[in-house]
């Protein structure tokens, strides 16, 4: 029974050590921020069709990254602050018809600027090192200052016909290797033979990607990049190049934003209505079921405690509809004690003893609790597939809050009804125990 | 048990509400939301005051903008969400937003999303809808797999499809009977609730069934002979009080939602609200008493 104690004792200090976790700092910011979506602090989404048809299947996830890495940088000119960009590849998976690049732009409203900014399809250049700049140090980290110090050239992507990771055969040092067509080789060919040991930079949508020096003149149009690459680095740029050689274009399918007057209402009658939920459930839990019912209740603090964490943790985005599905869990969540205590009060009114019903009631509950969710997390899983962000977020904010509730409605409970550790049993316990209406019958029972 | 002795009545009355609902669906002409239908979407904002919704309304009367909607957003917005217009149509709607000119303005927002991207999610919702009822039959027909006699695993299945069906129609029904007085659209998130709804309601049936598997299987061990009518009435009374109080507090909570929630979340928990009662309904009165009609089918034909 002892272990019992030990466990509640460790519970209790995890609920008040997240209970600090959770809670903001006095000027209303956290460590620790939730990651709320669009809905609810206002900003731009906007969808983008990637036409992939002039791509061999096999590079399309690679080109699709490249591009999105892309998106990404240009993004970061409007100083949003934790925009999202996502790639939904066409297929059984996410049910589309089409690649789309999904963009978020938090706290961002201004739709055609965003537009202007993300619409084009990205470019490869290959760049000169300009005259006069002969002891250019291609290390510098502040690679964006360089692109002062080159002129564009006539080579471009659309010569460049693929590009690979290729690995030493002597050394095992991964290097990149280009190849060009006919009409890039002999642009190549004439770029190389005037300008040896200068730097050849490459370019895509207008930041440089690599600087490699030009070492001798190259007339099968066959080049190598090499250096002291790691071959995740050099598989980035491989992946930069070929999407500069094959461009994606993409094209806006829909665009949404949301202001953030709208999304602050949204979220807070959101909080207030969980708050008013949950002291519903807890005040109904506390009449009918008394002291498993306080058990239950602070069962269910851990559960949101735990729940929120979670959230915090994985970054997990909260929506309006995320908010209901959380709020519709806490109304779920006592479900798995609800069953326990029903079972604990139908063994004891068999006539059972305290300590037994209780072992019994969490025994036999168990297969009802674990199958009745299999349900629950089936259809989560299947209302994440289907998502767009809202009805992500309301997956999700499902799905874990089944699987939390599980943890909390049985070890948790177990753990602290163990611990009050009811050893004689009398009246009052009898009535502790028992629940709705029963208190005569169980007490009955006990003095029979 | 009289749930069980009187199973007709309460089989009628939910085929009464289910015939009720699908006739809503094919009559009443339900409206689509702008995720399925395509639509537009545009945004104004007021550069003095901005007029009342009234004041709007009467202007926008005249177009033919069909089933519109019309909400204010931030301090001096209005967003507006109509079927797909085009820019002609979108000069007439912005000088009937100003007022005819009445009013200084600016667009804000002016957005389209076209049909294509609205029937690829119409189509992914139907999907889903599909693959979560196949799969928690056949997640039902697996879980009882080993519960083989009178009735045979895959009639648990049979009897929670069922229920499922009736889950589905009835909130589907009484939220487009509702709906044509509040303005609800069928949206993704319409569709997310009946998703929702499905989950919970299988949850509640499994729950009573994994009182017949148990009582079937204490029986057998104490070689008693009861038959199938009480062994499910028995486990049908055992559950109750469980079934109904887990309703309840589902429904406390989405009561609090309803009234002080979100008004973007408002349709949705309607229509869990609906869905709960719903499910809760044929849980007890309709899954597992066709368990029992199973079996005496079963019969008749040996």
């Amino acid at each position: 029974m002892n272990k019992y104690r030990v466990g509640s004792a460790i519970l209790l200090l995890v609920l008040v050590g997240l209970g600090f976790f959770l809670k903001p700092s006095q000027n209303g910011d956290s460590k620790f921020p939730f990651k709320f979506g669009l809905d609810l602090v206002g900003g731009t989404e906007l969808i983008y069709k990637a036409d992939v048809s002039n791509l061999e299947p096999e590079d399309v996830g690679d080109s699709l990254e490249a591009l999105r890495d892309v998106i990404e940088r240009r993004i970061n000119v409007f100083g949003v602050s934790e925009p999202v960009v996502q790639i939904e590849r066409a297929g059984i998976i996410s049910g589309n018809r089409e690649d789309r690049l999904i963009v978020e732009l938090p706290g961002f409203k201004n739709v055609e600027e965003a537009k202007e900014a993300l619409g084009e399809t990205p470019l490869l250049e290959f760049r000169l090192q300009k005259d006069g700049l002969e002891n250019l140090n291609t290390t510098d980290p502040h690679l964006q200052a360089v692109e002062d110090f080159f002129v564009s050239t006539e080579l471009t992507g659309r010569f460049l016909k693929r590009s690979q990771v290729i690995f030493d055969q002597t050394t095992g040092d991964p290097f990149v290797s280009l190849e060009f067509n006919s009409e890039g080789k002999e642009i190549f060919a004439q770029i190389t033979k005037e300008n040896i040991g200068k730097v050849l930079g490459v370019f895509l949508d207008g930041a440089p990607i690599s600087l490699p020096i030009i070492q001798s003149e190259i007339r099968d149009g066959n080049a190598q990049i090499t250096g002291s690459f790691t071959a995740q680095e050099v598989k980035d740029l491989v992946k930069k190049l070929n999407l500069g050689s094959l461009p994606v274009p993409i094209e806006l399918a829909s665009t949404q934003t949301v202001g953030a007057t709208l999304g602050g209402a949204a979220l807070n009658s959101g909080i207030v209505a969980g708050i008013w939920g949950f002291l519903l459930v807890a005040i109904f839990m506390l009449l009918w079921y008394r002291l498993p019912g306080l058990v239950a209740v602070v069962a269910l603090v851990l559960y949101t405690l735990i729940s929120l964490t979670v959230f915090n943790i994985f970054k997990i985005t909260i929506t309006a509809a995320g908010i209901a599905g959380f709020i519709l869990s806490v109304g779920m969540a006592v479900d798995a004690n609800i069953l326990i205590f029903e079972r604990l009060r139908e063994e004891l009114g068999e006539g059972k003893k305290l300590a037994d019903a209780m072992r019994e009631g969490f025994h036999r509950a168990w297969l009802s609790i674990r199958d009745s969710n299999v349900s629950s997390i089936i259809t989560a899983i299947v209302l994440f597939w289907l998502g767009t962000p809202a009805v992500k977020g309301f997956a999700l904010t499902l799905g874990v809050g089944v699987l939390v509730s599980m943890f909390t409605a049985i070890t948790v409970s177990r753990t602290f009804l163990f611990a009050l550790e009811f050893k004689e049993e009398n009246k009052i316990s009898s009535f502790l125990f028992g629940s709705g209406f029963s208190k005569v019958i169980s007490a009955n029972k006990v003095t029979e | 048990m009289t749930i069980i002795k009187y199973r007709r009545i309460f089989f009628s009355i939910s085929l009464f509400l289910v015939l009720i609902s699908v006739f809503s669906i094919f009559f009443l002409k339900p409206v689509l939301g702008t995720d399925f239908s395509g639509g537009s979407i545009l945004e104004v904002s007021y550069l003095s005051d901005r007029p009342s919704l009234d004041e709007v309304k009467e202007k926008l009367i005249s177009l033919s903008l069909g089933n519109y909607s019309l909400r204010p957003s931030s301090d001096s917005n209005f967003i507006l969400r109509t079927r797909e217009i085009n820019d002609e149509e979108k000069t007439i709607v912005v000088n009937a937003l100003s007022l005819d000119g009445a009013l200084e303005l600016s667009e804000e927002r002016f957005n389209s999303i076209g049909p294509v991207v609205g029937a690829s999610l119409k189509s992914k919702s139907y999907k889903a809808i599909s693959v979560v009822v196949i799969a928690i039959v056949l997640f039902v027909t697996f879980a009882f797999r080993k519960v083989s006699r009178p009735v045979a695993s895959w009639k648990y299945g049979v009897a929670t499809i069922i229920a499922l069906a009736h889950d589905i129609l009835v909130p589907t029904g009484i939220y487009i009977i509702f709906g044509r007085y509040f303005g609800a659209e069928i949206d993704l998130l319409f569709v997310t609730a009946l998703l929702a709804i499905l989950g919970y309601s299988v949850h509640d049936t499994i729950v009573v069934f994994d009182r017949v598997r148990e009582r079937l299987r204490i029986n057998s061990q104490l070689e008693k002979n009861e038959s199938f009518d009480k062994t499910v009435g028995e486990s049908l009374r055992q559950t109750m009080g469980r079934s109904i109080n887990t309703s309840l507090t589902v429904f406390l909570v989405l009561i609090a939602l309803f009234f002080i929630g979100s008004e973007s979340t408002r349709n949705f928990t309607f229509i869990l609200i609906t869905g709960i009662v719903a499910g809760t309904y044929s849980s007890i009165f309709l899954a597992s008493p066709l368990l029992v009609t199973l079996e005496k089918l079963q019969k008749k034909k040996f």
